[in-house]
């Protein structure tokens, strides 16, 4: 078990890409005005884990995914994406990292302009020009089967529940082959059903793709589920980061706090 | 009676509040100035973005394709029922006072030049900035409020390549077009309205309306709305990229886009006409 934003990478996971992991963030600093929403917080993960970061409303967690991805510039401190520092990037240079990210939103974010099939197929047809279009459809078809939307090709996304929308979402994070997958409250707004099935569906994705992926989320169970280390958020630090059983026998009183109340 | 309660009664302020009133108003003047230059700042961040964007490969055809069709055949009854209406009032109109000061026979050439020169175009630019302004500014801040920019970055993506240039190009070529089309049905309608009350051929209204008219009085007048057509795309995806709230952002957005679009449409006019006279005499 590690406090207040320690480094806890599994040195052997860590050799992988030259020694790197696969996105490691060191004193990472973000202010919105005079709020500071992360104070100096350092993490890291490695291929094949999974990170839940755990922390009230308003803590930085889904703040801390877009700084991951590059969609928002820390003020201090930095984001390495297998060892390379994506700040102060040049656009198309962060685009060939981003590609191998997949990003699933809190809401989902699907194009409402789009079908089904036009938003799982919408990453395909930017960064996978050389597929033709029945490779592509193919392609869309066996995404859709994986988080089991495959009848729902020509639907448009308002004619969608929350969690169907967030099983689209998940296949069109997953249309380029990401290594990392970065979570923002999968289960959030989804009946106790629902949100069980989305963790099977992260945790059988995870066990198909081996990806280095963090969970965002305030849903313990749910965190408990899919993720091998928990990191809790605490006033824009890390109050503690370990296993379930290590923030279970914690003494730190925030970390009572949450456990107490979740 | 104490001070304080005197002037309570008398309806005065303290001098504290006075002062605090004072304070207060060069305090929000302040905020205001801040936000005038915040935005032109923004403003020029972001068409360096577009711009940046736009002549960078690859190039998003389709969408352009698909904002051509929406922006320019999707205007394209309304403008031309706007440029029919105007063309049978100017008829109406400028044939009372020609037939007043005794210069009928200018009537066609009147209807012409008004149309051609000025009518048609500030008339498709404001018809175009009400209709797409709005929907731009509307789409891409219902896009932005729902995180859907985001998702199309995070897809590595270029949101201003994808949902901006596209949108402000097809804005720039789509004007004259849609400008040509206000003309000819202001020239027909006018003339249908003219001949209703004084029947007067087609050929012979062509023939006397354009005559002495070359293609300086055709050409820039028409190609100015190129850059009305800059104006509206850039102003309206500017303000639907930068909205922030929820609903009341998206209609705020909406809003401020055809008010700014419209007013910058006017003001580009008033320089557009002098430069043309200047140039093209």
């Amino acid at each position: 078990m590690t406090t207040t934003g320690q480094l806890a990478m599994k040195p052997a996971e860590a050799k992988e890409d030259g020694g790197a992991p696969a996105v490691a963030v060191e004193h990472l600093r973000k202010s919105f005005g005079s709020q500071t929403v992360l104070n100096g917080i350092s993490l890291t993960v490695s291929r094949g884990e999974t990170l839940a970061v755990l922390g009230r409303s308003g803590t930085g967690k889904s703040v801390l995914l877009k700084l991951i991805i590059g969609l928002e510039k820390p003020d201090s401190g930095s984001v390495r994406i297998h060892g390379q520092d994506i700040a102060g990037l040049a656009l198309d240079r962060l685009g060939e990292i981003r590609k191998k990210m997949g990003f699933l939103f809190q809401h989902a974010a699907l194009y409402d302009s789009l079908t089904v099939e036009q938003n799982v197929a919408f990453p395909l047809e930017h960064h996978r020009k050389q597929m033709s279009k029945s490779e592509r459809s193919d392609r869309v078809k066996q995404l859709l089967a994986e988080v089991g939307m495959e009848g729902s090709l020509e639907k448009m996304p308002s004619d969608l529940s929350g969690g169907m929308q967030k099983r689209v979402g998940l296949a069109r994070a997953l249309a380029l082959e990401p290594d990392i997958l970065l979570l923002d409250e999968p289960t959030a707004g989804l009946d106790p059903i629902s949100s069980g099935e989305i963790d099977d569906l992260v945790l059988t994705l995870q066990e198909q793709y081996r990806m280095a992926s963090i969970v965002v989320t305030h849903d313990l169970h749910s965190a408990k589920t899919v993720a091998d280390r928990l990191a809790l958020l605490h006033k824009g630090s890390v109050a503690i980061e370990g296993t379930f059983e290590d923030l279970r026998n914690s003494d730190v009183e925030c970390v009572k706090d949450f456990l107490r109340n979740s | 009676m104490s001070d304080r309660t005197f002037r309570a009664a008398a309806g005065m302020e303290s001098p504290l509040a006075w002062l605090f009133r004072v304070f207060s108003t060069v305090g929000s003047s302040k905020n205001l100035i801040n936000e005038f230059f915040e935005w032109f700042g923004d403003l020029g961040v972001f068409l360096w973005r577009v711009a940046w964007a736009a002549v960078t490969p690859p190039f998003e055809f389709r969408e352009l394709f698909r904002q051509l069709d929406e922006i320019g055949s999707k205007s394209l009854p309304l403008v031309a029922l706007a440029g029919g209406a105007i063309g049978v009032v100017l008829s109406l109109e400028t044939r009372y006072s020609l037939t007043r000061f005794g210069a009928k026979s200018l009537l066609p050439a009147a209807i012409v030049f008004s149309v051609i020169h000025e009518i048609g175009p500030i008339i498709t630019g404001l018809v175009v900035s009400g209709r797409v302004g709005a929907g731009i500014g509307a789409e891409l801040a219902s896009m932005k409020v729902t995180e859907q920019i985001d998702a199309i970055e995070a897809s590595a993506v270029n949101p201003y390549k994808l949902l901006a240039a596209t949108r402000i190009l097809a804005c720039t070529l789509m004007l004259p077009l849609l400008t040509l089309a206000a003309d000819l049905c202001g020239l027909v309608l006018g003339w249908v309205a003219l001949t209703l009350v004084e029947p007067i051929s087609l050929h012979q209204f062509i023939n006397s309306g354009f005559n002495g008219a070359g293609f300086n009085d055709f050409l820039p007048p028409t190609f100015k709305t190129a850059v009305f057509g800059l104006i509206i795309g850039v102003i309206a995806c500017f303000q639907g990229i930068r909205t922030r709230g929820g609903a009341e952002g998206v209609g705020r957005a909406a809003t401020s886009s055809v008010v700014l679009s419209s007013l910058f449409v006017i003001l580009a006019d008033v320089v557009l006409v002098k430069v043309i006279i200047i140039f093209f005499p």
